[in-house]
């Protein structure tokens, strides 16, 4: 237990950290590569909270998939030695504000939410015992049933949405 | 001690808002995109965090949050498909010279 409490922490730090760091830092490949420790992050949260086939996921799409295709849009799209202009400063101290004011009430309203104090909350180990472990096959059977609590029709359509996004992005982006 | 929902949401919330911040002020547009990354990875962690710790019993969190890494993945293709597009017709991805499109 006294482990999964420090891997909470260093991975709770890195996140944030690199986060602040994607949107502050104004080199745009660096941006990129913050992003990757982010979702790397994130991909840890989800094997810590038991689901191991969502962690895969997240590291092969995410971390795979989508940041080779930023580095690859970084690398056609930007000159060397071509760095972001500074901000205007209205639009800083809008976004900051946005930002600030956002998180202020979302964690105003997250530590003050009622279920925190009753017995809703479960720690760690008691959710991770109170449910059952995901199996692939209980996975599996969730993407291709047609019963309550299967997902077959929208698995289809995220399929068929996949082949329109694939025919879309050769026809936007092929030379004329 | 040990863990439970708000530790994990904390990060999430501050990945939010970091996102948010991003959105707001990046001028370039891959810049953009990696903070609206930023912002939908925390949705999907939420998703996750949710189910976990308030209903362990069933996974339609989990199943969810797989749909919205596709669907993610998906418009990220398509949306670099048209920053690259545009970068070829004026050269540049600066969100404030894409105006040209109008005329």
């Amino acid at each position: 237990m006294v482990g999964n409490i420090i891997l909470y922490f260093v991975v709770a730090l890195v996140m944030v950290i690199f986060s602040f760091m994607a949107v502050k830092t104004t080199k745009i490949l660096r941006a990129a590569t913050y992003l990757l420790f982010v979702l790397l992050g994130s991909a840890v949260f989800y094997f810590q909270l038991g689901y191991q086939f969502l962690g895969a996921v997240q590291v092969a799409v995410y971390a795979g998939g989508i940041m080779v295709l930023f580095v690859f849009a970084i690398l056609l799209t930007n000159r060397p030695n071509d760095d972001e202009h500074p901000l205007r400063s209205h639009r800083r101290v809008l976004g900051m504000l946005a930002s600030v004011a956002g998180a202020v009430l979302l964690l105003w309203s997250l530590f003050t939410m009622p279920m925190v104090e009753g017995e809703g909350v479960r720690s760690l180990s008691d959710a991770l015992a109170a449910g059952p472990d995901i199996t692939m096959k209980m996975i599996g059977q969730a993407f291709t049933g047609t019963e309550k609590y299967q997902y077959l029709l929208p698995f289809e359509a995220v399929s068929v949405l996949l082949l329109a996004c694939i025919i879309g992005g050769v026809t936007v982006a092929r030379k004329r | 001690m040990d863990l439970n929902l708000l530790w994990y949401l904390v990060p999430s919330v501050v990945m939010f808002c970091c996102g948010v911040y991003g959105f707001v002020t990046r001028k370039n547009m891959i810049a953009i995109l990696v903070s609206l990354e930023l912002i939908l990875n925390s949705a999907d962690l939420n998703f996750a965090i949710f189910n976990r710790f308030l209903f362990p019993g069933s996974m339609e969190g989990m199943v969810f949050t797989l749909f919205a890494i596709a669907i993610a993945a998906a418009e990220t293709a398509v949306a670099i498909a048209i920053i690259i597009n545009i970068y070829r017709a004026i050269g540049s991805t600066e969100v404030n010279e894409t105006n040209s499109m109008k005329h």
